[in-house]
């Protein structure tokens, strides 16, 4: 970006979106923590980067965004992946806000396809960005259908799925987008983390999900009741890789598979690059 | 090597900076100015306007440069930016009727009042790479320009419908919901779907209007009326107390007159199909108007016969470029947490096919003892 | 009779325009009977069928079901999720074309469990079991278990269905035309197994046909339609034996020719 954008910048609204239509966000986000797990309809506008990227996230963290908050904004579990230092810049030139990386010192982290590994407490904020909000959508993809489904509770097809991985494979086979049911009522998509995340969508932290292509905004308020959908017979299992971290020995954490020569060898490190790097000076200093 | 798979803000800089030095090109070349676009390339800045839907010429023209001539990209740029505009109000309905034609067509009689007016349109020139144009300087021959009208251009649909051979629109006189102000919500009444199709992909619209007249939803359209020209927008100014004129837009505006076989309970009469666009975009405002009639099939007793034309949810969710677009590229974003989970899952599943294999072929009595 | 009737239908009316679909339909179903709706097409059966099993919404009437829970209540004013309960459990519906009531791109064994586990079933093994048993009792081989109907003959999809419907116990079956669109062969292998399932269980069905052959063997009364109005009911035997009104006896007497 040039100085003259960047100073052109400057001269939208705190956060880029205009009051009114903050406002607008925040009355879905109330009404999403209101009804958890509900997919509250809103009128998504378009944002300064592609559909897809995030720009449900984005919208979902402006509308809550104060001048004092400090934001941290993570992709894949890392802050310094493409998109996510693109969408912390954004914030960074448009509200003028702390950013960092630490888990601990955020209080708004915008997140794509993790939950950091560090629990979450009271005063955070975690908004998920969601490329497909609705759980049933490939079972049916019409929306009229899919909500009557989800007014009437009609979440048979939801178990139909996963009996056909069982039938077929022996196994659940969803790895990730894993789906949930929130608070005993509505099923969630809890977009696409990998399912070793699941278990900690029960937080302290208020959770916000935004699908700014599809136009809905869902919530699970802190301390709400999660399940991951599964059979008595087949418990739904978080599994990863049975490794630990290459570069701070964590055996706890989910780890990416990174590919080290053309000879097949490869490491397993924290996808978690805050954790990872908290643990690594951690052991520094003790030793 | 670790660090090198995470993205960093250094490359993304480096990227940005790449992306202005190519989209000068060769710096011995003019820059193209903004004024050259809006002028020379109309017809592209139209159609970014119609999709962005925002009528300002120089910004789509400067959205053009801005994204080296990519179409969607240029969409895109005015669409984020007119999310930042604050809305101080909403015009009065446009009066098509009222309009200054610089074209007007129709294709359903052979005269009408009002005449047929060709203007600049490519329908009768050969398709002949013109290698003047490659020379520069030389000034095309001026067009004999005719006079004016002055007196309002009646639409042709109103002779039929004066006969009562065609359906009345009826102006049921309520606000319509505004699609860039309220999510978009099924059922989508007409207002709603000829919003959304309005600002939708050119080609995604042509091509679901081409599907219909080849059979998939077919409804025997006419070009009841083509008109291209400026009307007057104008605007109820709370303060003053009355309307006043804010300024003048070009639009396409298309009428379809259909067949319809008539039902039990109404006798054989043609229906309508509406086309509207911002700037001179006919074959979107044709296409426009074919696929809003094949979305009326309900409303006018017709049968569903399963087109994707006549599927409400299905073009209204898929017409958007700028949402297609990005829900398309964005799977060039790291997806390596998912996929580390799949491969996680796939060797799992692998490793216990693998174990059962060796238990059966480790027990070879077993089968004997079947 | 101090039986509670299962289903009792009053003045149930249809129209389309001006046309009628069925008109001033009342009868009574008492709980293990079988009743058979006959008539050309055009007679008003299948709208009268559909109207009953809540798919069209009938101009005039009222539709009483014993719930298991609050005894009779007019389906007609009950709320669509509680309509809807009762369509995926103490209901069922067998249409005349299987792949209207099976998920083709879902396995025999899947489509069956789904009611099940439509109802909170949360035992897999439990559910192949359900699944499983039912195969065997429609005569599909349950080595066929995890393949999709798509692959199985027009008799088999037929039977699926049935067995996909039957799993939950229902109370009240409707059947639209159950053995329509098979061959001769294939019809009556199906109608012999219909029959034994009913005896067996004891069901409570309303089966449309014009197919006299399949409600002589199935139904214990049976309803004539033509037009949209009931002409003539009665026992099966009675009716078939001993028609009584005109439009009955050339129905019968059409068959007896073939």
């Amino acid at each position: 970006m040039t100085a003259q954008a960047a100073a052109a910048m400057d001269d939208y609204n705190f956060a880029y979106l205009d009051e009114q239509t903050k406002r607008m966000i925040r009355r879905a986000i109330l009404k999403g923590l209101a009804v958890p797990g509900y997919q509250v309809p809103f009128a998504s506008r378009e944002m300064p980067m592609p559909y897809g990227w995030g720009t449900g996230g984005v919208q979902v963290s402006a509308a809550v965004m104060t001048p004092d908050d400090t934001i941290k904004v993570i992709d894949q579990g890392a802050d310094d992946t493409t998109n996510a230092v693109s969408i912390r810049k954004f914030f960074e030139r448009t509200a003028d806000i702390d950013v960092t990386e630490r888990t601990s010192e955020a209080t708004i982290i915008q997140t794509r396809h993790r939950i950091p590994e560090e629990l979450l407490n009271e005063d955070q904020i975690l908004v998920y960005q969601v490329p497909i909000p609705e759980p049933m959508r490939f079972i049916e993809p019409r929306e009229t259908e899919t909500r009557k489904m989800h007014a009437l509770e009609e979440y048979g097809l939801m178990h139909v799925r996963l009996y056909e991985n069982i039938a077929k494979h022996g196994a659940i086979t969803t790895a990730y987008a894993y789906p949930v049911k929130v608070e005993d009522r509505y099923v969630m998509d809890p977009s696409p983390i990998p399912k070793f995340d699941n278990p900690k969508l029960e937080s302290e932290a208020i959770q916000i999900f935004g699908a700014g292509r599809e136009q809905r905004i869902y919530a699970v308020p802190p301390y709400t009741k999660v399940v991951s959908l599964d059979f008595d017979d087949y418990p739904f299992d978080p599994s990863k890789a049975n490794h630990p971290c290459a570069l701070c020995g964590s055996v706890t954490s989910y780890l990416d598979e990174v590919i080290v020569d053309d000879k097949g060898g490869r490491m397993f490190v924290c996808s978690d690059t805050d954790y990872c790097a908290s643990r690594i000076r951690r052991q520094e200093q003790a030793a | 090597m670790y660090v090198a798979v995470k993205g960093g803000e250094r490359a993304i800089d480096n990227a940005h900076t790449w992306l202005a030095e190519e989209r000068r090109g060769d710096i011995s070349v003019e820059e193209l100015s903004i004024a050259q676009i809006r002028e020379q390339l109309a017809l592209a800045v139209a159609r970014v306007m119609a999709e962005g839907s925002l009528f300002d010429p120089d910004l789509a023209a400067l959205a053009i440069k801005q994204a080296r001539g990519d179409m969607i990209e240029a969409v895109f740029l005015i669409r984020a930016f007119r999310t930042t505009l604050p809305r101080f109000g909403a015009s009065e309905p446009i009066d098509t009727g009222a309009m200054t034609c610089d074209r007007r067509i129709s294709a359903t009689f052979k005269d009408v009042p009002g005449g047929q007016v060709l203007g600049p349109t490519f329908d009768y020139t050969h398709r002949l790479i013109d290698f003047t144009l490659a020379a520069t300087g030389e000034l095309p021959p001026e067009a004999q320009a005719g006079e004016p009208r002055t007196e309002p251009t009646p639409h042709v649909t109103e002779f039929l419908d004066r006969e009562g051979l065609i359906q009345t629109e009826e102006d049921d006189t309520k606000t319509p919901r505004d699609l860039t102000r309220e999510p978009l919500d099924f059922p989508a009444d007409r207002p709603l779907r000829l919003q959304a199709i309005a600002r939708g992909d050119e080609g995604f619209i042509l091509s679901m209007a081409y599907s219909t007249q080849r059979g998939y939803g077919r409804n025997h359209p006419f070009v009841g009326e083509l008109r291209v020209g400026q009307v007057a927008i104008e605007m109820d100014i709370p303060e003053l107390g009355f309307a006043i004129d804010i300024g003048e837009v070009t639009i396409t505006e298309c009428e379809t007159v259909n067949q319809f076989m008539g039902s039990k309970s109404e006798p054989p009469q043609f229906t309508r199909g509406y086309g509207l666009v911002f700037g001179h975009c006919e074959r979107k405002a044709i296409s426009m108007a074919l696929v809003d009639r094949a979305l009326r099939w309900e409303e006018l007793g017709e049968d569903n016969v399963g087109a994707p034309a006549q599927d409400v949810e299905f073009v209204l969710s898929h017409a958007d470029n700028v949402q297609a677009t990005g829900f398309l590229e964005h799977i060039k974003l790291p997806h390596y947490v998912d996929f580390q989970s799949e491969l996680e899952l796939i060797r799992k599943l692998r490793a216990e096919a693998e174990t059962a294999k060796a238990e059966e072929d480790a027990s070879p009595f077993q089968e004997a003892a079947e | 009779m101090s039986v509670t009737p299962l289903l009792d239908v009053q003045h149930l009316t249809k129209r389309y325009g001006t046309r009628i679909g069925c008109s001033d339909v009342s009868f009574k179903l008492y709980p293990g009977e079988v009743m058979g709706v006959v008539g050309e097409s055009g007679s008003g059966k299948s709208t009268l069928l559909n109207c009953l099993a809540g798919h069209l919404p009938p101009d005039e009437g009222r539709i009483l079901f014993d719930t298991r829970t609050e005894g009779p209540r007019d389906t007609l004013t009950m709320s669509e999720p509680e309509r809807r309960m009762l369509g995926r459990t103490d209901w069922a519906f067998v249409h005349q074309n299987p792949r209207d009531g099976l998920r083709m791109r879902v396995s025999a064994g899947g489509n069956v469990g789904e009611r099940l586990m439509a109802v909170g079933a949360r035992h897999y093994g439990n559910i192949r079991n359900a699944a499983e048993d039912w195969l065997e009792r429609v005569e599909i081989d349950t080595d066929r278990m995890d393949d999709r109907p798509a692959q199985f003959s027009g008799g088999m999809q037929q039977r699926l269905q049935i067995a996909r419907n039957l799993v939950s116990g229902p109370r009240l079956v409707f059947m639209d035309e159950p053995t329509g669109g098979l061959d001769v062969s294939v019809q009556a292998r199906l109608l012999d197994l219909l029959r034994g399932l009913v005896r067996k269980m004891g069901l409570s069905a309303i089966i449309v046909t014009h197919d006299l052959a399949v409600v002589r063997l199935l139904a214990d009364r049976l309803m004539v339609m033509k037009s949209g109005d009931v002409v003539e009911t009665g026992l099966t035997d009675q009716v078939l034996d001993d028609p009584q009104h005109a439009y009955t006896q050339l129905l019968v007497s059409s068959v007896l020719q073939v």
